[in-house]
């Protein structure tokens, strides 16, 4: 049985494409057959952060618009044998996607795929519900920020409303990872706790992601997280959350650094 | 204040900004939740009890906070009122 996993949150730069490459990776490890799949059409960054940039031929306009086969355009990851990625074009308008190609590219997907995860674009236009058109389960990033709460609140309309799923009168199930979280500064009174969130939201909590600056390093080297340093804070809450979507019942907490003398003892890569 | 207790004497405590954060967002949302042409009751409900105690005293908008914990089922709204003495 594949599952559609849309990853949105309205507003940019919260770490969409991010949690997409570290999620998707993640499941990878897990096992799972898994494709990432780019939908910000003209500003395609999931093929950086995956490190696959110089191997983009096709995309997903030219398969849904019959110009190439869909394996034709998948790109297998060099790390990891069950990771592929379907990048977005980098040339065409957004309006090059048609809803009827998209519906049967996800369908020839879901043949081949355990997990489909679909990395949306900003905004709350036409790119981002096409992102979330097919899905099934939705990721929703949020900082603990006012600005990203209020959009993520936005977007959880659009999701009750404007998928597929929705519209036949059923529910996308959704779950809320919180990314950039600093817990000195939520002790301190200055961020929004995890519970502020989530009573202002209502979504069931999927993970909590620390701030790390694992982060900009592993996309810096065009690695995922959960690849880069696995046994970082950010990557063993990717993996938790990973885990939760599997449907693994795995306890919530909040990963913290290890301490560097312990990290170089088992395995040097965790600080 | 001399300039040595400035720089090494006792911070005065900051205010935490997280709450004023959680608070306006849970009346921002309460708003923009509402389906086209259903009734801010958030809205209606402030702006009643601020014309009703107006009445009686001279406070502004301003001195009336409405504070609102939204939970599945119930949702409730706290009202302080800076009252003028």
């Amino acid at each position: 049985m594949s599952k559609v996993i849309v990853v949105t949150s309205g507003k940019g730069g919260v770490g969409k494409t991010t949690t997409t490459a570290a999620l998707g990776a993640a499941l990878a490890l897990q096992g799972k057959s898994v494709v990432v799949v780019d939908f910000d059409i003209g500003l395609r960054n999931l093929d950086l952060v995956m490190g696959a940039e110089r191997r983009v031929v096709y995309d997903l306009i030219s398969v849904t618009q019959n110009q190439a086969k869909l394996h034709q355009a998948l790109i297998r990851d060099k790390r990891m044998e069950n990771l592929w990625l379907l990048p977005a074009s980098q040339t065409r308008d957004k309006d090059a996607l048609s809803e009827k190609g998209l519906t049967k590219l996800m369908k020839e997907l879901r043949g081949q795929f355990d997990f489909i995860v679909c990395d949306s674009p900003a905004g709350i236009e036409r790119g981002a519900l096409m992102a979330m058109r097919h899905a099934d389960e939705a990721v929703i990033v949020t900082n603990p920020e006012v600005s990203s709460v209020r959009d993520s609140d936005r977007i959880i309309g659009l999701l009750d409303s404007r998928t597929e799923v929705a519209e036949k009168g059923g529910r996308v199930e959704k779950h809320l990872l919180i990314t950039r979280y600093d817990e000195a500064r939520a002790g301190r009174g200055d961020m929004m706790k995890i519970d502020d969130v989530l009573d202002i939201l209502l979504v069931p909590l999927l993970g909590v992601i620390p701030e790390s600056e694992q982060v900009l390093r592993a996309s810096n080297l065009g690695q995922p997280v959960t690849l880069a340093s696995p046994l970082s804070a950010p990557s063993r809450a990717y993996t938790d959350a990973a885990r939760r979507l599997m449907g693994e019942a795995v306890t919530m907490n909040v990963p913290r650094e290890r301490h560097k003398l312990i990290a170089k003892i088992f395995g040097g890569r965790a600080a | 204040m001399s300039l040595f207790s400035r720089w090494f004497g006792p911070r005065p405590p900051k205010e935490e900004t997280a709450p004023v954060a959680r608070e306006r967002l849970q009346v921002l949302l309460a708003h923009e939740r509402r389906k086209p042409g259903e009734p801010n009751l958030l809205g209606l409900i402030r702006d009643d009890i601020i014309a009703a105690i107006t009445r009686h005293v001279h406070v502004g908008p301003e001195a009336v906070k409405v504070k609102v914990d939204r939970r599945k089922t119930v949702s409730t709204m706290r009202i302080s009122l800076d009252l003028p003495t």
